[in-house]
Formats: structure tokens, sequence, C-alpha cells
């Protein structure tokens, strides 16, 4: 079982890190030893092939696993966006990103939270009656509410189509702009990562196996060449031939 | 010019619409009823002209007389409360121990190990077929009915209750969980939601077989009830009374089916929008 503590979160300590993070399904070791470390309002991608444990080590970091090893320490609070929205159906809207909220005027900071993703008409809506855009960014909302200082989101626009899936990485970079949150990114698309990250983590047979910096300005488009040079190198070590 | 000639609605867009000749559903409603209405009628007039023997099946308008007859002095209204009480008690007796057995089977290994395996195997035994050995065990007196009632509805409640809590989506509980929800905050907002849809399904069931549980029940040495009144009935050849208790058995069937399903409406809301899309 893997140790995970809670700490405050001051100064310039990292928001999380995870040391000899160890996790096998049987005889098949998915993860060897990560060593991680996230500082505060860092954004960091993780990329990997299908397969590679990159969901499985957020899950470990996310305390949802209770059968991995390793010490991981979170300073400050965390909030998980998935792949899907698990949103409970039995709730609507407000409700369901107000789960588990507790405090002073939880219904006002459940309002201000649907209005950043752009639903604050929609407060009354069954999950089911919203579309896979709407209802991922009402997933993004139930983190956002609970102004974590860490982000985790496991591929959370894997599901969504291509044109909804550009509007999230937007509005995912204006809310990191204005919360100045951490997050840890699991990804497979480099693009993805390469938009909203400031750093990139390859994992690659149960290691960490490169921590690039992307040394790009803020206002990152995929017509930058320096973009592009970084997007092939990223290709080329993740196995994918690029000519 | 040519902005002014594309205002202009086109014309032969509209002609075009395509127009199914569609039948409004209340004209269907009143076809379904047809046929019933003609098997009354039928029966009704095979009684009166004497093609039917009054002992061995009464018109529908004398079995609605008797029916008459015996609310006004009161008979019916005596005999179907004893028949409630007794499905009351059993339904409340069986249903609360299959919920408490099914929940304990649903969220504990331990309770499935031990609960799940004695109760799969009493499944097997048909409940109706236990009644000599209640009679040896209870008696012949109320607690026979009310066993009888209990056994029938435990079953598909228990089932119910463990397969809802089964089926709930894991995802779902972890969510909760990455949203700081304790264990009992859990079971209140995941699970018991969870497995509600399921839950109705098992108490419709029950239900059901709790009528049928009674009607056989109330068939070994009934001093009151519905059962009873048609037993009796049976030695004087008053078959309009036998007819009639069978049209009140019927009849609370159907009005607890529907009371339930206008609940279950009312509960799961959020379905009627599942359904929609």
């Amino acid at each position: 079982m893997a140790s995970r503590a809670a700490g405050h979160l001051t100064g310039t300590t990292p928001v999380l890190t995870a040391h000899a993070v160890h996790r096998a399904f049987g005889p098949t070791v998915v993860l060897a030893g990560v060593d991680l470390t996230i500082a505060r309002g860092e954004v960091v991608a993780l990329l990997g092939g299908s397969g590679s444990g990159k969901s499985t080590l957020l899950r470990i970091l996310a305390g949802l696993d209770g059968e991995a090893s390793g010490d991981i320490v979170v300073h400050g609070t965390a909030a998980v966006v998935f792949q899907e929205h698990r949103l409970l159906p039995w709730k609507r809207v407000a409700p369901n990103v107000g789960l588990g909220l507790s405090g002073a005027d939880t219904a006002g900071r459940i309002q201000r939270a649907l209005a950043e993703v752009g639903l604050a008409e929609r407060d009354r809506a069954w999950p089911a009656e919203l579309s896979g855009g709407q209802a991922q960014r009402v997933a993004v909302a139930r983190a956002l509410v609970r102004e974590p200082d860490l982000l985790l989101l496991d591929e959370p626009f894997g599901a969504l189509d291509a044109l909804t899936r550009l509007r999230m990485q937007v509005l995912l970079r204006r809310l990191r702009a204005e919360h100045s949150f951490a997050a840890l990114l699991v990804t497979h698309d480099v693009e993805e990562a390469l938009l909203l990250a400031d750093r990139i983590l390859l994992l690659d047979e149960g290691r960490i196996a490169a921590d690039l910096p992307v040394d790009l300005a803020p206002t990152r488009t995929p017509d930058d060449p320096a973009f592009g040079a970084l997007r092939r190198h990223l290709l080329d070590r993740l196995g994918v031939p690029t000519t | 010019m040519s902005r002014t000639t594309l205002a202009e609605p086109p014309a032969e867009v509209v002609t075009a619409a395509p127009v199914t000749p569609r039948r409004p559903r209340s004209t269907r409603r009143y076809r379904r009823l047809i046929s019933p209405v003609v098997l009354v009628l039928g029966w009704e007039l095979a009684a009166r002209t004497g093609l039917l023997a009054p002992e061995k099946l009464p018109a529908p308008s004398d079995v609605l007389a008797t029916g008459w007859r015996l609310t006004r002095d009161g008979t019916l209204l005596v005999h179907l409360l004893d028949s409630l009480t007794r499905a009351g008690a059993g339904l409340l007796i069986g249903g609360v121990l299959a919920l408490v057995l099914g929940t304990v089977a649903g969220l504990l290994r331990l309770g499935d190990d031990l609960v799940d395996p004695p109760v799969q195997m009493a499944r097997m035994l048909p409940h109706l077929g236990l009644v000599p050995l209640l009679i040896i065990w209870v008696g012949i007196g109320e607690s026979l009915k009310i066993s009888l009632v209990a056994l029938g509805a435990f079953f598909p409640i228990y089932f119910n209750t463990y397969a809802g809590i089964r089926d709930i989506d894991e995802r779902l509980v972890e969510a909760a969980r990455t949203c700081g929800l304790g264990q009992a905050a859990r079971l209140r907002h995941v699970v018991l939601p969870g497995a509600l849809p399921s839950l109705f399904l098992g108490l419709r069931l029950a239900i059901g077989a709790a009528w049928l549980s009674l009607v056989v029940g109330e068939q070994v040495n009934a001093q009151t009830g519905i059962g009873f009144l048609m037993m009796e009935a049976r030695e004087f050849s008053q078959t309009d009374v036998v007819v009639l208790g069978l049209l009140v058995y019927a009849l609370l069937g159907l009005i607890s089916d529907l009371a339930l399903r206008v609940l279950e409406r009312r509960m799961l809301t959020w379905r009627r929008g599942l359904r929609a899309t």
C-alpha cells in the first residue's frame, strides 16, 4: 500500500512528491519505481503509449489504488477529472458539482464554478440531458469548485470529438491562467501535451524515461516551428515515425 | 433584386412536406377497448339467454350487483381489510428481512459469502409448496398466511437489492471518493440512488408474489378475508361471490401496481431524461 500523506502548502514546497511508486498486476510490473515532483502552479503532462501505466500512476496519486507501494505526499488539495465525466445520473448538474462540498456559500461557489465553464444556465439539467462536451465541462467544474492546488486529469478530453477537444484545451488554459493550479495531465496526445504543459514526462516500461521542459510561449500554437520540432522529438521518443 | 427572390418562401418545399396519415393516439386507445367490451357483452348475453348456467358462470351484471350488495352491508370491506392486513404484514416482514440481508450480501464480501449461498438454495424451493410444512410449524392460523406472504415477498426483494447494489458503476463510487465522500455519504449519494430502480422492480415483483401467496394462504382454514369469502361461497354454490372475489384480487393487483408506478415515476425522475436521449 502506497503511503499517501497530505500536508500544508507553504512557499516553494512542491504540491506533489512521489517516490519509488511501484505497481504490479500479478506478474506484470506496470510501474517499476516512479519518482515525480510537481511544483506549485506547474502543469506537467504525462505522455506514454497505451498500456504504459500512465493512468495507473494517476489513480495511485489520486489515492484510488490500494495495492501500490511508494511514498506520495500531496501538499494541499487535489481533485480529479476522469476520461468519462462520471457524473451521478440521479443528481442534477448543480448537486453533482457540489458533491461532498461543505462550508459557507456552497450554492454561490457551485454557480460560479458552472459559470466559469460556461454552463451557468444548465444547473437544473440532468446529466443525461447534456452533450459529451458539456458533461465533461461539468466534471471540470466539479473539480474546480474545490479550489484544488493540484488537478489530476486522466485523459480528460480523450472521449470528446476533435472540435470539442480543442475548445476544452482553450478552456483549460484560461482556467489555469485564472486559478494557477498545478496539474498532472495524463494524455496520449502529443499536441495536447505541448499546448498545455510546462513540462512533459515520458513514461516507458514503468519508469519516467524522459523529463522535458516545454520552452514555448504561453500563447503557443502548433504552427510555431519550435512546437513542431518538439513534437517530432516526442513522437520519435514514443516510437512513432514522423516521416 | 436577387436578394428579394431569395427571401421569398420556397413554395415547393412546403408542398413537398411529407403528409403521413397518422392515427391519433386516442383513436388507438378506443380501438383497444373494442375486444374486451365485446367479450364482456358476449358473456352477459350468454348468461342472460341461459347458454351459460348461472351456477357455472353468472352474468357480469349479477357479479357487480352482488359486489354492490356486499359493499353496502359492509361484508366486503371487513374481508378486504383482513386480506390487506395480512398482505401488508407479510410484505413488511419479508421485505425488511430481504432488504437487510440483500444489502449485507451486496455490500460486504463476508456477507455475500455467508448469506447468499443459503438464499440461493432456498430460492429453488417453490414457496407455495411449503404449505404442508408451514402448517406443521406455525399452525393454520394467521401466522400461516403472513409467513406465506412474507416468503413470497422475500425472494424478489432480496435478489433485486443484491443485484441493484452489485450493478452500481464502480467508477461513480470512485468519483465520489475523489470528491471527499466518506463511506456513509457514498452509501447515501451513490449506492442507494443507484440501487433504487432495482429496488422498485423487486418491490413490484414482491407485491405480485404477495397477492399470489395470499390467495393460496387464505384457502387454508381462513375465517375472514377475500379467500375465505370465496371458499365459503363455493360451498353454497354462490358462483357470483366466487367471481367477485377473483375480481377483487385482480383489482388489488392492478391498483398496487399502478400506485407503485406513480411512486417510481416520482422518485426516478432522472431516468426519464435518460430514456429521452
